[in-house]
């Protein structure tokens, strides 16, 4: 198993080099896999993002309340130019690094999937364009009943 | 041949092609635990995507144990009818699957 996720976590480091996400020296020195990572600062770490800057470009569509904490939609559009990866971040969760896309040329930097959420969460979005990352929040509220809550 | 894992529906919307795909998969974080034995779930989940179209990769997304059970993926592209559109997935078990399908002209 340790020798599983050594592996796992030196091929995403080695694709995260060769994207050139992260700097040689940086991937090595901070080496972690962010989707292993336990809190959302040690996420940013791993992935090498600092001081990311608050944009309203981003735009998260996620419902408000969710009732049913298992399958909550949620779309992420980023506006600005450029954009070329999209980090969707769940807070709360155990591992909250939920997601990467990737854009290839010609994608609609969008996306929509639906993602577990255990708790009461920030859904947290990262657009990187160029070598800048911008990023938003918003927060969805988990009821466990049925009621809505 | 064995029925797909994946549901791939492409769609015209003007200059773009919109995806739709939905991926049958248990998505397991390794943190569930089973109800019987108390014993932990094993983590079994999805942990690459690639969308191709017409040999292109259009996206690509790396998931964690944190997407749904049978994960749903929806975006667009710039493209038209015609179109290959591939969906490629592994998992953290290396299985994985693939389905291509022919973007259809809009009726």
């Amino acid at each position: 198993m340790k020798r599983r996720s050594f592996l796992k976590g030196s091929l995403i480091a080695g694709a995260a080099v060769s994207t050139g996400l992260l700097s040689p020296n940086m991937a090595f020195a901070e080496g972690a896999d962010p989707f292993e990572a336990k809190s959302v600062d040690d996420v940013l770490k791993a992935l090498g993002i600092s001081g990311a800057e608050t944009s309203d470009k981003i735009k998260i569509k996620a419902p408000e309340i969710a009732e049913n904490g298992a399958v909550v939609p949620v779309g992420i559009t980023s506006e600005i130019e450029g954009t070329t990866e999209i980090i969707s971040i769940t807070a709360a969760n155990p591992t909250p690094m939920a997601a990467k896309y990737t854009f290839g040329e010609g994608a609609v930097t969008s996306v929509k999937s639906r993602f577990k959420m255990g708790k009461t969460t920030d859904v947290i979005a990262i657009a990187k364009a160029g070598d800048k990352y911008y990023t938003a929040k918003t927060e969805v509220k988990v009821t466990k009943g049925g009621c809505g809550g | 041949m064995a029925k797909s894992t994946i549901k791939l529906r492409t769609k015209v919307k003007g200059d773009k092609v919109q995806v739709k795909a939905l991926i049958k998969h248990p998505m397991e974080t390794g943190l569930r635990k089973d109800k019987k034995t108390g014993k932990k779930i094993p983590a079994h989940y999805i942990n690459h995507v690639v969308v191709e179209a017409n040999g292109k990769q259009v996206l690509s997304a790396d998931w964690s144990g944190s997407i749904s059970k049978n994960p749903f993926l929806s975006f667009s592209y710039k493209g038209g009818a015609g179109d290959k559109v591939k969906l490629s997935w592994k998992d953290n078990t290396d299985k994985s699957d693939m389905l291509e399908v022919e973007v259809k002209a809009k009726k």
